[in-house]
């Protein structure tokens, strides 16, 4: 026995993928040409399953506050945001998001991972309780179990269910915290977040929102879903990243409770991590600038998501529940979602495949999102390949 | 809500697990609910949201670790029903 033999199931599944597969172990960008083009096996690519929600990747300004970052304060900062980590760029970027969230205070973490890690290990110890979605990102899990808090899950979006829970532990009368996500990763669907906000009243629970996949997405100012379903003051925290809409990768959390400054002290994944490169900070400090002076970007993101969403419904794929620019194809059958996945690699369109146990309900994802980047020839280029793929992939199967 | 006996929740629980495994597949007490049934992390999510639902309480995940047989999942649900 090895310590390897615990990997002995993965390998077999990886080995069975290989053979009807074999594309998706060796997808390597080659060459990335702009935010939504990349040269993969030597051929041209549209990115359509990344998280660059309004383009701002490959944005010129924020590519040259990057290089003039790295030019003027270094390559990394090589410390930790406790130590020699903290630059004026980081403290700059914190006041900028707490201004921008309208809140008092803000924390900026290396990664948005680290950033979930870092809050819900914590925020909430022993004798404390947190109830999360059943459908929250593995990193909202990780942080749960990292802390000494009792953990519940409550069903999907399932407000009712989340009441029920609260009303069985509110005789102990423990400081419970609820965590959703603005915009669920897999399906795109928001959170019923006014129903949420009024259960978390009720019980005077505490609430996280990790708006990921929501900040420039949603709200008219792009805050998220708590701005736009207008309950953004009764929500205790917001988690974000700067790894989708902002191009770049980092975390962050805003609030209006002031304790939140001393999460810092406390916070092992904050305090034992190097903290971000002035080049992540300065394009984000820039993408985050343009996001609010280019309420453009949000609209085109949306007209190219709601192109997507109408065709993939028109050829009769099982679509998520809402419109987002996250549009999820829902497959039973393995052997057919690798089919179609192929089938848009073929077509030189790249979206995600996502297994089991990383979907909802066990089904097999072919995970689209769109950015406002996408240009409408590009977005014909992803419409034709799923019509395609639609029509041979039915067409070969047995009747 | 369910009574607290032993077996009252060892045979719901059994016909709870069942619908999860073939039918053919032997239950015992000391049946292990991963290396015996081959139970993923879905299904044993799964089968904890019907089993809340069958006696009213609310499993804390961090009690998982500790359940390897279906007699532990028993004893588990006991302890939260008494709880409750």
């Amino acid at each position: 026995m090895t310590i390897f033999d615990k990997f002995q199931q993965l390998a077999e599944a990886r080995k069975e993928m290989e053979q009807c597969c074999n594309h998706f172990f060796n997808i390597v960008m080659q060459k990335i040409v702009s935010g939504t083009e990349a040269i993969v096996d030597g051929r041209p690519m549209i990115l359509a399953g990344s998280n660059n929600y309004l383009g701002l990747s490959f944005d010129a300004d924020c590519i040259e506050a990057a290089c003039d970052a790295a030019r003027k304060e270094g390559t990394g900062t090589t410390g930790s945001r406790m130590a020699n980590g903290t630059f004026s760029g980081h403290v700059a970027l914190e006041r900028e998001l707490a201004e921008f969230f309208i809140c008092q205070e803000a924390i900026v973490f290396s990664t948005g991972y680290v950033a979930n890690l870092a809050m819900l290990s914590t925020l909430m110890g022993a004798g404390e309780i947190i109830l999360l979605d059943a459908d929250c990102h593995a990193s909202i899990y990780d942080g749960c179990r990292m802390g000494g808090a009792e953990i519940h899950r409550f069903r999907h979006n399932d407000v009712q269910n989340l009441e029920k829970r609260l009303r069985r532990l509110e005789k102990r009368n423990a400081n419970v915290l609820i965590v959703v996500e603005g915009l669920y990763s897999m399906l795109g669907d928001r959170a019923p977040l006014a129903d949420i906000v009024s259960v978390k009243e009720k019980y005077g629970a505490y609430l996280l929102v990790d708006e990921a996949h929501s900040l420039g997405v949603l709200g008219a100012n792009g805050r998220g879903l708590a701005e736009e379903t207008g309950v953004a003051s009764s929500v205790d925290f917001v988690v974000g990243t700067f790894s989708k809409s902002l191009g770049a990768i980092g975390g962050f959390c805003v609030s209006n409770h002031p304790e939140l400054n001393l999460v810092r002290y406390a916070s092992r994944p904050y305090v034992f991590t190097a903290s971000s490169s002035p080049s992540v900070i300065a394009s984000t400090r820039k993408a985050l600038e343009i996001m609010q002076t280019r309420p453009d970007l949000q609209q085109r993101l949306w007209d190219n998501a709601d192109r997507l969403y109408k065709k993939l419904q028109e050829l009769d794929f099982a679509t998520g529940p809402e419109l987002s620019p996250i549009i999820a194809v829902q497959l039973e059958d393995k052997d057919e979602a690798f089919a179609l996945w192929s089938g848009l690699i073929e077509q030189g369109v790249y979206v995600n495949l996502v297994f089991p146990p990383a979907t909802p309900d066990g089904s097999y994802l072919l995970r689209s999102s769109v950015s406002a980047g996408h240009t409408p020839e590009q977005m014909d280029r992803i419409c034709q390949a799923f019509t395609v793929v639609k029509e041979t992939t039915t067409s070969a199967k047995p009747v | 809500m369910k009574g607290n006996e032993y077996d009252d929740i060892f045979q719901e629980l059994k016909q709870t697990i069942g619908s999860f495994v073939p039918p053919e597949q032997d239950i015992h007490e000391n049946t292990d609910l991963v290396a015996d049934l081959d139970l993923d992390s879905l299904k044993v999510m799964k089968i904890l949201e019907l089993v809340e639902d069958r006696f009213d309480i609310s499993i804390p995940l961090n009690i998982m670790p500790d359940v390897r047989t279906v007699k532990d999942f028993v004893l588990q649900i006991q302890e939260l029903n008494g709880d409750e």
